[in-house]
């Protein structure tokens, strides 16, 4: 019966040409981003009301929807974790949630951009916008703990359920807001999707997806490399103290 | 890239099946905390009716030793047996069977003796408290003094008092962290007590001391333990 | 383990933490005098205005009732890690999630205890007449403060044993709050005012699910965070 030891043994990257795709995609996101932003910013044309303010979706509603397919990576992440005791999951959770974090950020401050010409302020409590904050709070906390969290054992343990938690609720968090806004009657955001749109959008955000995959394998390599550094250091302490003891 | 695959410390393979009649039996058990390796590859078998000592210089681990066979704290890698329980996965038996008493008391402090003692009672399950109970109290001398809170108490009571709450149940395997910390003549005669009541039963006992003075009786076995390894 | 035992240990844990909270007496009135104190401010900060302070009574209430009772949490850990009675706590037999619906089950009633006195306290500073509707108040102020509840026990068993405990907690609890507040606020305000639109009914579905969703997770996911 093997023990399930903490730290495991971390692995190199299983196969080497797994580690070498990744490098490919480090130049194909990038290309593809161009791409489709100058399909969007050149080729699609400007919106009826809002003219070219309004190609700012081609950036704001990509990185909307990649934070969130972060944030589920986080959250299936922590529930193997949970599951398994695995570390590499907890690797992989923190470095999802770290690039969610900066999806979300980016959402946020795109979506205040979008809004002062828009509707005159820099924020507005509509249900997207408010839930992404949410989500912005949530991940900043997911972090704040394992920055306050020395053992390693312990911060994947807590993190796993404080992102379990936080990925249940919220769509919760999502419904309530909507309701909130609907009682109160207030006008709804403009659509933000015009059918003329929708190609671009789509392009946009698989152009982002490749990047956050990107970032969260390469977050992720650091992870275990850091890991293992730390790994191999207590063990050539725990050397060092045999051969003189 | 290759690196050497890690591992945790050196680990004997398991060569030897828990022996029967055995109380604890551990191989190869490591635990670390963040950087610090608070056991390291500790090998130990104790027998039923055993008395095991283990002395050693502060923070040598001797007391996660006890709390990882509590089953306090799960071992980082190693496999341990408590009475054939495995300690990860039937971590909930052996706590039917074994009794800690730690560095610390584990009491609440706002509550009275007489208090701290039903709350573990109902907790353990305990058939019929309320005799158990004045008996624990009567037991270690504390019967006059029970409604008063256990902050008013001094460090010797406490730790009676703690004694008591052992005394509740029966344990078969009996782990004592420093039990003589703080108790005169007359509470160190309750320790030794309890540890020839417990082996008169047939349990064994697993004790954690700095010195051996006050231990009325022999030592089946005794262990010293440096950074984390049995010598 | 067989119920009854587990529903034994429940309530022993839940009974040793009130009288633990009991005992000291002054933590309880500490909190409930800061939960008065904030809806004072927040009247400050609000203005003197009848219409305005009858419009936001229902949001500052339930905002007081978070501020003061974040509070509350920490004491119920606080009383484990003194004496090193976590340790004892985690081996007794039994499952882990007792300990998690004891402690919830006592902070609910210390937290209850509390409302007591603020609620009542606010109509009266935010001149807010006690409306027909108040059973159905006192089931959203139920449900409300159980969801409130379930949270706060669950991360401040992380928290309060964390370093920066005391921004940790409110760091962690106040996203994972927002529908709590949301429907909670929304269906006081409502029901302070007779409910016209019947909005009421689908803020407090909201808390149940709500409590439903989170009381099952905390209790199944308690273990891993309280050994560690």
């Amino acid at each position: 019966m093997t023990a399930r030891a903490f730290p495991q043994k971390i692995t190199p990257a299983p196969h080497a040409f797994l580690l070498s795709s990744w490098h490919i995609l480090g130049l194909i996101a990038p290309v593809a981003l161009i791409a489709a932003q100058a399909f969007g910013v050149l080729l699609s044309p400007p919106d009826r009301d809002m003219g070219h303010l309004q190609k700012i979706m081609y950036v704001h509603v990509p990185a909307a929807w990649n934070a969130f397919i972060a944030f589920f990576i986080v959250f299936v992440a922590s529930v193997r974790y949970l599951w398994t005791k695995d570390e590499h999951h907890d690797l992989l959770a923190a470095a999802a949630a770290e690039a969610g974090a900066v999806l979300t950020a980016l959402t946020l401050m795109l979506g205040s951009i979008w809004g002062r010409p828009t509707w005159g302020v820099w924020w507005t409590w509509d249900a997207r916008l408010t839930s992404t904050a949410v989500l912005l709070m949530i991940f900043a906390s997911y972090h704040a703990l394992r920055a306050f969290t020395e053992d390693p054992e312990r911060r994947a343990r807590w993190s796993a359920a404080v992102g379990i938690f936080g990925a249940l609720n919220v769509p919760i968090v999502y419904m309530s807001v909507r309701w909130w806004r609907t009682i109160h009657q207030v006008q709804s955001s403009p659509s933000t999707v015009d059918p003329a749109y929708a190609w671009g959008l789509r392009l946009n955000a698989i152009a982002v997806l490749l990047l956050l995959i990107y970032f969260v394998a390469k977050r992720y390599e650091i992870a275990r490399i850091e890991r293992l550094v730390e790994v191999h250091r207590d063990e050539a302490a725990l050397r060092s103290e045999v051969a003189h003891a | 890239m290759s690196v050497p695959t890690a591992t945790s410390a050196p680990v004997r393979p398991a060569t030897s099946p828990p022996a029967s009649g055995a109380a604890v039996s551990l191989r190869g058990i490591t635990r670390r905390f963040g950087h610090k390796w608070a056991l390291r590859g500790i090998e130990l078998d104790v027998a039923l009716g055993d008395l095991v000592v283990i002395q050693g210089h502060n923070g040598g681990g001797k007391s996660t030793l006890l709390r990882v066979i509590a089953t306090a704290v799960h071992p980082t890698a190693g496999t341990g047996h408590v009475f054939g329980l495995d300690l990860r996965r039937d971590a909930a038996a052996i706590r039917e069977s074994a009794a800690l008493l730690g560095s610390n008391n584990g009491l609440y402090e706002d509550l009275s003796a007489r208090e701290n003692l039903q709350f573990a009672a109902r907790m353990l399950g305990v058939a019929d408290a309320r005799t158990a109970i004045a008996a624990a109290l009567e037991h270690v001398g504390l019967t006059s003094e029970s409604d008063e809170r256990v902050r008013f108490y001094s460090s010797g009571m406490q730790r009676r008092l703690a004694l008591a709450r052992l005394m509740l149940r029966e344990p078969r395997l009996l782990l004592l962290d420093e039990p003589f910390n703080a108790l005169d003549a007359d509470g160190a005669e309750l320790v030794n007590a309890l540890i020839a009541s417990t082996r008169g039963r047939g349990g064994a006992v697993l004790i954690v001391l700095h010195d051996d003075a006050r231990l009325t009786q022999r030592p089946t076995a005794s262990y010293t333990m440096t950074q984390g390894r049995l010598t | 383990m067989s119920a009854m035992a587990a529903w034994s240990r429940v309530r022993a844990i839940a009974a040793k933490d009130l009288v633990a909270e009991r005992r000291a007496k002054a933590n309880v009135v500490a909190v409930t005098a800061f939960g008065a104190l904030t809806l004072l401010v927040f009247g400050f900060a609000v203005g003197p205005d009848t219409a305005t302070l009858r419009a936001t009574a229902a949001g500052i209430l339930w905002l007081a009732v978070l501020f003061s009772g974040v509070l509350v949490f920490h004491r119920s850990y606080q009383l484990e890690l003194e004496g090193g009675a976590l340790e004892t706590l985690l081996l007794y037999p039994g499952e882990r999630w007792e300990i998690f619906a004891g402690k919830l089950l006592a902070n609910l009633c210390v937290i209850l205890l509390v409302e007591v006195v603020v609620i009542p306290l606010s109509l009266v500073l935010y001149s807010v007449a006690v409306p027909d509707t108040w059973p159905a108040l006192l089931s959203v102020v139920l449900f409300g403060t159980i969801g409130f509840v379930t949270l706060g026990t669950f991360y401040a068993a992380m928290a309060s044993r964390s370093r920066s405990r005391d921004v940790l907690l409110p760091l962690l609890l106040f996203p994972m709050l927002v529908p709590v507040l949301l429907a909670a606020s929304e269906g006081s305000a409502a029901l302070l005012v007779g409910d016209p639109m019947g909005d009421a009914g689908t803020w407090l579905r909201l808390l149940v699910v709500f409590d439903v969703i989170f009381v099952l997770a905390s209790l199944f996911v308690f273990e891993h965070i309280i050994e560690a």
